[in-house]
């Protein structure tokens, strides 16, 4: 990979400018689109490049767009821009960095589907980014890209930013509508799907910032092109933050299924010290822990799910030896227990006694019995949450008791009281 | 009066959605703004414009942690203590800036300059320890650097 697809701040100064933005092939796609494609050709490119969701749930695209019913009006485009899984920073840099790229390719998703209005839902701490994408869409309407009659085609599209205000939950696309209409940010059931009935009960598509920076490239080069990168199940390339325990936390964008956390680990610098790793949390607190054994998983999707875990948003929270896994799982569950939206019975109630649990055990109170009564938390929660983020929060519980239940017996048999418990 | 004062902003804020029910996280950003938390009046306020009951305000208030329900400091800083950041050094950070300001996570300062919360992932783990200070983000914070930006904010 000679040149970042998405992260192309790195390559090209100032390409949150339009000017140039636009002199590097910017919005180049959004013209090709609006006066030589037919909108569901550019839903078949995206299909056929074989883009997956690069929020979390890995969902094709194309596929999700082409959900969205030919002849109920208004449609709408949102933008899951509320980026709050522990670890993650890639759209927080897309945005800041790179943001006429995220505008573009919410425009295409708007005009494959037929959308004349879109929401760029940013979580409410990102109110700095969301300065800079609001004076990039002024820019885009100044230059007639936005607004009415878009160069001349007769389509129009109107592009609103809207603000959370510090919920986690909202990250889940059911709360994200309710949040957007001015609700509760809880979830919902389904189905109904929101390419149903979604914002204002209206079909929606909704996409990560991630997913639709990869748009433009697609549209502009080929589903041939954009698959030269990744695996045949994992097209294209990924943003994979990193943090923790390295000596160069950051962004890396990369080719799916090409290298190995391993490599990645390199890439970032290595861990403080040289010390060796002993765990990895490959999308922050809401997957599986890896232990070190599996360092040489290939990151996609298929290779992170046969090891174990899950790709998810691909942030890589690296643990190294000198990390006490079950003060690490309570960080996580005090993150869940906090962002739990209280609206079903077994994440609210799981994510306290859970907390309880580890504060018993981490202040030198806990027993034997501690230990097996919070698998049993986390088994009474496993597959009876409203949402997913019930069930994420089960994966601290377990993964580490799976892979480092001496950690926890060893808090029992001598225990030693900390800051902080 | 919000409706009064923010006229122009309400009305660009209201032209954006379909349903007056979605401004409301927007208005309790400019009641906030107006008045430095959300209290009865501002969510009455905000009740209002919108033709919403001020309970379902309240409820908007009460569930998102970045409307305020009490008065704060002049400044809120919100330090990052979550896991990623927590591997970076974090706890202790918190505990400096603690030191420093005289007062625990979630107190205000006496003379009502600083308000001092831990906050979860702000998605910026690659510049630990950070910080938000009335929600503009501070990367890599030091002891030394966060004492010179509250001896600075002193003026």
């Amino acid at each position: 990979m000679d040149k970042h697809v998405l992260l192309r701040d790195l390559d090209v100064p100032n390409i949150r400018e339009l000017a140039v933005y636009e002199a590097n092939d910017g919005y180049a796609a959004w013209r090709k689109a609006l006066t030589a494609m037919k909108p569901e050709e550019v839903i078949a490119v995206v299909k056929d490049a074989g883009l997956r969701g690069r929020g979390g749930a890995g969902f094709p695209a194309g596929l999700k767009w082409s959900f969205i019913p030919k002849d109920i009006f208004p449609k709408y485009v949102v933008v899951n821009g509320d980026e709050s899984e522990a670890g993650t920073f890639k759209d927080h840099q897309l945005l800041d960095n790179n943001p006429h790229q995220v505008i573009e390719g919410t425009a295409l998703c708007a005009y494959a589907v037929q959308a004349n209005t879109a929401y760029i839902y940013l979580r409410g701490e990102f109110l700095e980014p969301s300065r800079t994408l609001q004076k990039a869409i002024d820019e885009a309407y100044a230059a007639g890209l936005l607004g009415k009659n878009i160069l001349g085609t007769g389509y129009n599209l109107d592009i609103h930013i809207h603000l959370g205000a510090g919920a986690y939950i909202c990250g889940e696309e059911t709360a994200l509508l309710s949040s957007l209409e001015g609700q509760l940010g809880q979830p919902r059931l389904r189905p109904p799907f929101p390419a149903v009935q979604g914002l204002y009960a209206k079909p929606t598509v909704i996409n990560n910032v991630e997913t639709l920076a990869n748009v433009p490239p697609i549209v502009l080069n080929g589903a041939q092109w954009y698959r030269q990168f990744g695996t045949e199940k994992s097209p294209g390339t990924k943003i994979f933050c990193v943090s923790g325990r390295v000596n160069k936390p950051g962004n890396y964008e990369l080719p799916l299924g090409q290298h190995t956390i391993r490599e990645l680990i390199d890439m970032a610098g290595g861990t403080i010290n040289n010390r060796p790793v002993k765990g990895v949390l490959p999308a922050g607190s809401s997957a599986p822990i890896l232990p070190a054994s599996a360092l040489d998983t290939k990151l996609d999707y298929e290779s992170m799910q046969a090891a174990g875990s899950l790709l998810g948003s691909a942030s890589f929270v690296i643990l190294d030896d000198t990390v006490d896994i079950v003060w690490a799982a309570r960080k996580m569950i005090r993150f869940f227990k906090h962002e739990s939206c209280g609206k079903c019975t077994p994440c609210r109630e799981g994510t306290h006694w859970a907390m309880n649990l580890y504060d018993k055990i981490v202040s030198g109170q806990g027993s034997m019995k501690d230990i097996d009564m919070l698998a049993e938390v986390a088994n009474s929660m496993a597959g009876k949450c409203f949402c997913l983020l019930g069930e994420f929060a089960t994966s601290p519980i377990l993964s580490t008791l799976k892979h480092f239940r001496p950690e926890y017996e060893k808090w029992v048999s001598q225990p030693r009281v900390t800051a902080g418990a | 009066m919000l409706k009064e004062k923010r006229a122009s902003d309400i009305e660009r804020t209201l032209a954006k959605y379909p349903s007056k029910r979605s401004a409301v996280m927007p208005l309790l950003y400019i009641a906030q703004q107006e008045y430095g938390y959300c209290d009865d009046n501002a969510i009455r306020e905000v009740a209002e414009i919108l033709g919403l009951d001020p309970t379902e305000v309240k409820s908007i208030v009460g569930f998102y942690t970045m409307f305020y329900e009490e008065p704060t400091g002049q400044y809120v800083i919100e330090v990052c203590d979550d896991l990623p950041c927590a591997l970076r050094g974090a706890d202790e950070f918190v505990a400096h800036c603690e030191r420093k300001l005289g007062v625990k996570a979630g107190q205000t300062t006496p003379d009502g300059k600083f308000t001092l919360r831990t906050v979860m992932c702000i998605a910026a783990c690659d510049r630990a320890p950070v910080a938000q200070v009335n929600t503009e983000y501070r990367y890599s914070l030091t002891p030394e650097s966060f004492d010179r930006m509250i001896d600075d904010l002193k003026g």
